[in-house]
């Protein structure tokens, strides 16, 4: 039997987990993700390696994967999403991460491929990404998708999925929740958690249908870098919810000041006090059993946002 | 019905340019009804090529015709003189029309004057909207009559996706969430039960992923070899 991933021992251990996320690059460059892993190391269990982030091609999740665990003994979260592999491709992947001691899968659609860089592509969606829990967790059991026997030891996988409490229709999130839970995932991972209230009301039902007790639910932290990324995330990213307090809250922070670079300086400080602010929230609400952080091109402020929500000391010993 | 877009004028004068003598043919079914292949279509557009053809200075004789279907064979009967007498066929049936035609008149060029574009419904006057994929295997009667592979950009069967925003697709604001449709029509029947249940991966196999289609009606096929000898 393979070993449990570190954010399954994490979990398992009934501590509060913290994920990031690492996006691979558009070339064959490995120096900076390298740096931004190390610096991240102390301060999560977990990260997410992206698949072809955004619809835009960079190096594989499996690729990056295989190399933060073997240089730098990291435990990724490897993401795959249904819209560039049918099922045989996602299985030989997941096999091959498996062989490689990645544990952890993240099951995506995958954002459209006409909003990104190869708009012209033929997409896939052989499977969903419910279908593809529910196939890979047939894999943890030694079956393949068409009930073959797999070789040998089945794959140890700890399985993850994306949630969105902020998408539409609303009151149907809980339940694609609960279809993800029932087809396999262990662990789901929210978007941005920016709108509290939407949130809470979301884990309330969670909780009453007891779905938190098979499934761990991470919640989304984007710290916002400027004001034109909260106004972007609230006006054309769809299903996510930036409420205008927050972005009136970095608008008055800059306003302290008349020198662009003061005016920077205060925007960050804020942003990171209200990512703080969203994870000791988090803690407090029943069901949440961690956060997962994506600071989209702001990695390196990962480690004062961990700390500052004192989450720190309580992170991995790798050693272990 | 199949929904098709006759092909930007240049476009088709590239094709045709080289010929001497073209025939735009019509197809006056379901092309017909979305205003791009039908018979009428065809006299339009030859027109439009003589003109351009004058602009251009080519010299090259188009004329314009057209039949019922060009996905059956008892149609092209009484095309069948009017077409030998042109070196080059201009088809603005659908992509099986145009095929069709070439079986039909091996030795001739044949030219697509349309895009087939989809398999839809007349929405309102002059809006065609895309309902089935053909993937033969149909689950509307778990999705409340609403196809989520034809109508969910992403053709998912659990839907919705995180992406679904006031009704509406992240891909195109002009796009309905197709599971934002099946919530609805199911909540309206009293039946929001169905999407409990995951719905399995789909055996693509009675879709294009199995190959090529065919389907056979042993009872038609015996009828017509007995009362005309078989097929033409």
């Amino acid at each position: 039997m393979a070993e449990q991933t570190n954010l399954e021992r994490v979990f398992n251990e009934g501590k509060f987990a913290v994920t990031g996320e690492l996006g691979p690059k558009r070339g064959v460059d490995v120096e900076h993700l390298l740096k931004m892993a190390e610096m991240m190391k102390p301060f999560c269990d977990a990260f997410n390696i992206t698949d072809n982030q955004t619809a835009v091609v960079r190096q594989s999740s499996i690729g990056t994967g295989i190399l933060i665990k073997s240089k730098l003994d990291m435990d990724p979260v490897v993401q795959i999403v249904s819209r560039d592999r049918n099922r045989l491709a996602i299985q030989a992947d997941v096999l091959g991460a498996a062989a490689h001691g990645l544990g952890n899968v993240l099951c995506l659609s995958g954002d459209h491929q006409t909003l990104g860089n190869h708009p012209g592509a033929k997409n896939v969606h052989d499977i969903d990404s419910i279908q593809m829990l529910a196939g890979l967790k047939g894999m943890t059991e030694g079956k393949f998708m068409n009930g073959d026997d797999i070789e040998g030891e089945p794959p140890h996988l700890f399985l993850g999925a994306a949630i969105n409490p902020f998408g539409h229709p609303m009151e149907f999130r809980v339940t694609r929740l609960a279809k993800k839970a029932a087809a396999g995932a262990q662990f789901v991972q929210s978007q941005p958690v920016f709108a509290m209230d939407v949130f809470k009301k979301y884990m309330a039902d969670v909780v009453n249908r007891g779905i938190n007790e098979k499934c761990h639910v991470m919640a989304g932290i984007i710290p916002m870098k400027s004001i034109m990324m909260g106004k972007y995330m609230r006006d054309k990213v769809a299903g996510v919810m930036v409420p205008d307090e927050k972005i009136e809250r970095l608008q008055k922070a800059a306003d302290q000041f008349t020198e662009k670079a003061d005016r920077i300086k205060a925007v960050r400080e804020e942003a990171v006090k209200i990512s703080v602010e969203e994870i000791r929230q988090c803690i407090e609400i029943p069901g949440v059993h961690g956060v997962h952080i994506m600071a989209v091109a702001w990695e390196e402020i990962i480690p004062e946002i961990v700390k500052r929500a004192e989450l720190d000391k309580s992170r991995p010993d790798y050693k272990k | 019905m199949i929904v098709g877009k006759q092909k930007p004028l240049d476009e088709i004068w590239e094709m045709i340019k080289g010929y001497k003598k073209v025939l735009v043919f019509g197809c006056n079914t379901c092309v017909a009804v979305c205003h791009e292949g039908g018979n009428k279509e065809a006299e339009i557009l030859a027109s439009l090529l003589r003109m351009k053809a004058t602009q251009e200075g080519v010299e090259i004789q188009i004329n314009d015709s057209g039949i019922e279907r060009q996905c059956e064979h008892e149609y092209f009967e009484k095309a069948r003189e009017i077409i030998g007498e042109h070196d080059a066929v201009l088809s603005i049936a659908c992509g099986a029309g145009i095929q069709f035609l070439g079986e039909k008149f091996p030795e001739t060029i044949i030219l697509p004057g349309l895009n087939t574009t989809f398999i839809g419904v007349v929405d309102a006057p002059g809006e065609f909207t895309e309902r089935c994929l053909m993937c033969g295997d149909c689950i509307l009667h778990l999705t409340g009559g609403i196809c989520p592979i034809a109508r969910c950009s992403k053709s998912i069967m659990n839907g919705p996706c995180g992406g679904s925003e006031n009704g509406v697709c992240e891909v195109n604001p002009e796009v309905p969430c197709g599971w934002q449709l099946i919530y609805d029509r199911l909540k309206g029947q009293g039946r929001l039960e169905l999407l409990d249940q995951v719905i399995p991966a789909k055996n693509w196999i009675t879709s294009r992923d199995g190959g090529p289609r065919k389907q056979v009606r042993a009872d038609l096929a015996d009828i017509k070899e007995a009362t005309d000898g078989g097929a033409d």
